[in-house]
């Protein structure tokens, strides 16, 4: 097509050609959003009328005073809590299948699958299961655990647990399905001389493969991490916030579209994006250093 | 002695692979009962109860015509393929100027695509609507598949990660027989980039397949429904025939189930190698 140009002409061209689009879709996708947030969170505008003022810090000091805005923070917590549980589940599998084990596609399969599902369907899987009388209570009272059923979705102490638990079962494949990649590239030879020097199942995990997957863990780890705080879908999805299992993105999405706050919404987006950006950097500075 | 212990150590090692494929499955097997009973079969018997009959497929006529499942399925292929087959052309082209190229702004380039994927697009929405409304694209197919192009750039990282083991050598000798850079793109980069694509594909279509919010809060309008919000509008109507409801998971669930048995090596490595970044 170009042939007749010479080569600087051309490497002109096609550098030009070809970041026009991809620059274009990521500045006016990923970053104008950004900056109009921030514009916005100084103003009160609800999002459609032609004008708004600009209220200063008045929406941040809103979210940090008005409880209702803030101690949504709370509800991250148990997300949070449940992404260790996931990492560590997702961990013990992995290292387990690792090894010698019968029938390993079939649990490796099973374990992974339910994080391919959409996230709609997982909340109503979650809602069938957790109903009154649904499957897990049967399932305790089938154990002689009866005195323990709940109403996992309309207790506001267990609400959280549940939804968490959930999310745990919807993400542990993803995490465990890349350790277990992970291990998988550690060279045999590593566990047999570790063999020969007597290192039992523990002292491997501890020294050969802790070690060596380790920054993956920790990006992992960040990851569930900003999930947890930004957790929406299957709360969303499940219980609309109700009950006291309000997310911060819930409260934002809310805020915005359902009372259009924008201005308000706005400066929420702002303070989580932050929250979520400096857990991210403190991470890859961490990992930079180690190296 | 010694064998004991390993005795024990296998026992608990299966006990808790089968307690994990249990707690794995348990939930989807409730619901594919469930999808197979009849209303008063249902309401009758306990969640873990097998179904009367396992060709009771009324549940699912039901949900796949009132669910306008075929439209969700419509849509939903078509932005999975638009989406993936502009992340690749995009992705591929941005991360062959970037890799093979020096040129001032490049580095800055880099890091604004590096930069973008920090930000959680789900804290964003709140300004990306007011974008996307101006741009007219509000209740069009297009909201979302350029909001896929825009900020989920894996692709980018993927490619350009792909790019580094590809020699330069083979750029140059094609210049050599006096190809353009067009043609060294299209003839021998892309071709060569193959299996970072069939990641690209993967981790993108799953992303996409299982996105929720985007649909949700872009295209509301019923005829634009894709798999996730056609099932999410089950919740009012259906809401106390469970039994309904389960068929309507249970038809989200099964093609991707099929692609997921007969493609699961390469999930599993499209997966592996997405994530490392």
């Amino acid at each position: 097509m170009f042939k007749n140009l010479n080569y600087k002409m051309q490497r002109r061209i096609i550098i030009f050609a070809f970041s026009l689009i991809p620059v274009t879709l990521l500045f006016t996708f990923a970053y104008l959003p950004v900056i109009n947030m921030f514009k916005y969170s100084f103003t009160d505008w609800n999002g459609y009328s032609k004008s708004y003022d600009y209220v200063g810090f008045e929406n941040y000091k809103t979210i940090f005073t008005d409880s209702k805005y803030f101690s949504v923070f709370k509800v991250s917590l148990y997300y949070f809590v449940g992404s260790f549980v996931q990492m560590g589940l997702a961990l013990y599998f992995a290292t387990i299948l690792s090894t010698s084990v019968r029938f390993k596609n079939f649990f490796k399969g099973v374990m992974f699958f339910p994080y391919l599902l959409n996230g709609v369907a997982i909340g109503f899987i979650f809602l069938f299961f957790f109903r009154p009388d649904g499957t897990l209570d049967t399932l305790l009272q089938s154990v002689g655990l009866g005195a323990y059923t709940q109403g996992w979705l309309l207790n506001p102490h267990i609400i959280n647990i549940s939804l968490a638990g959930a999310s745990l079962w919807r993400y542990m494949g993803f995490n465990f399905i890349i350790f277990l990649g992970a291990i998988s590239s550690i060279g045999k030879d590593v566990y047999e001389a570790a063999e020969i020097d007597g290192a039992n199942r523990w002292h491997q995990f501890r020294h050969i493969i802790l070690p060596s997957i380790k920054s993956i863990v920790q990006l992992n780890l960040i990851l569930a991490i900003s999930g947890a705080i930004s957790a929406f879908d299957i709360p969303y999805i499940m219980t609309g916030g109700s009950n006291g299992s309000n997310t911060f993105v819930i409260q934002t999405v809310t805020t915005a579209f359902k009372y259009n706050k924008l201005g308000l919404a706005s400066a929420m987006a702002v303070v989580l994006l932050f929250i979520v950006v400096i857990v991210t950097l403190l991470q890859r500075l961490f990992i930079k250093e180690e190296k | 002695m010694y064998k004991l212990k390993y005795g024990t150590a296998a026992v608990f090692k299966y006990a808790t692979l089968l307690l994990g494929a249990f707690a794995a499955l348990v939930p989807i097997a409730v619901v594919l009962f469930a999808s197979f009973k009849t209303n008063k079969e249902y309401s009758t018997t306990s969640p873990l109860t097998l179904p009367e009959n396992w060709f009771n497929f009324s549940n699912y006529t039901k949900a796949f015509i009132n669910g306008k499942m075929l439209l969700g399925f419509g849509n939903t292929i078509f932005i999975v393929v638009m989406s993936i087959i502009g992340a690749t052309l995009i992705g591929a082209m941005i991360a062959y100027v970037l890799n093979r190229f020096r040129f001032r702004g490049r580095n800055i380039l880099i890091v604004a695509f590096l930069l973008a994927t920090l930000i959680p697009s789900v804290t964003t929405q709140v300004a990306t609507f007011r974008i996307i409304d101006s741009l007219n694209l509000m209740d069009t197919r297009f909201a979302p598949i350029l909001l896929y192009l825009g900020t989920d750039i894996i692709a980018v990282y993927i490619f350009m990660q792909f790019l580094n083991s590809i020699s330069d050598s083979l750029d140059e000798s094609a210049m050599l027989d006096g190809a353009s850079y067009f043609t060294i793109f299209w003839r021998i980069i892309l071709p060569l980039l193959a299996p970072a694509i069939v990641t690209v594909i993967i981790v993108k279509g799953v992303n996409i397949y299982n996105d929720f919010y985007t649909p949700f809060l872009y295209m509301p309008s019923e005829n634009l429904q894709v798999l996730s919000t056609a099932l999410f509008k089950f919740k009012g109507p259906y809401g106390s025939q469970w039994e309904v409801i389960c068929a309507g998971i249970m038809i989200t669930i099964i093609p991707i189930m099929i692609i997921f048995l007969s493609l699961q090596k390469y999930i599993y490595n499209g997966f592996a190698q997405g994530s490392v970044k």
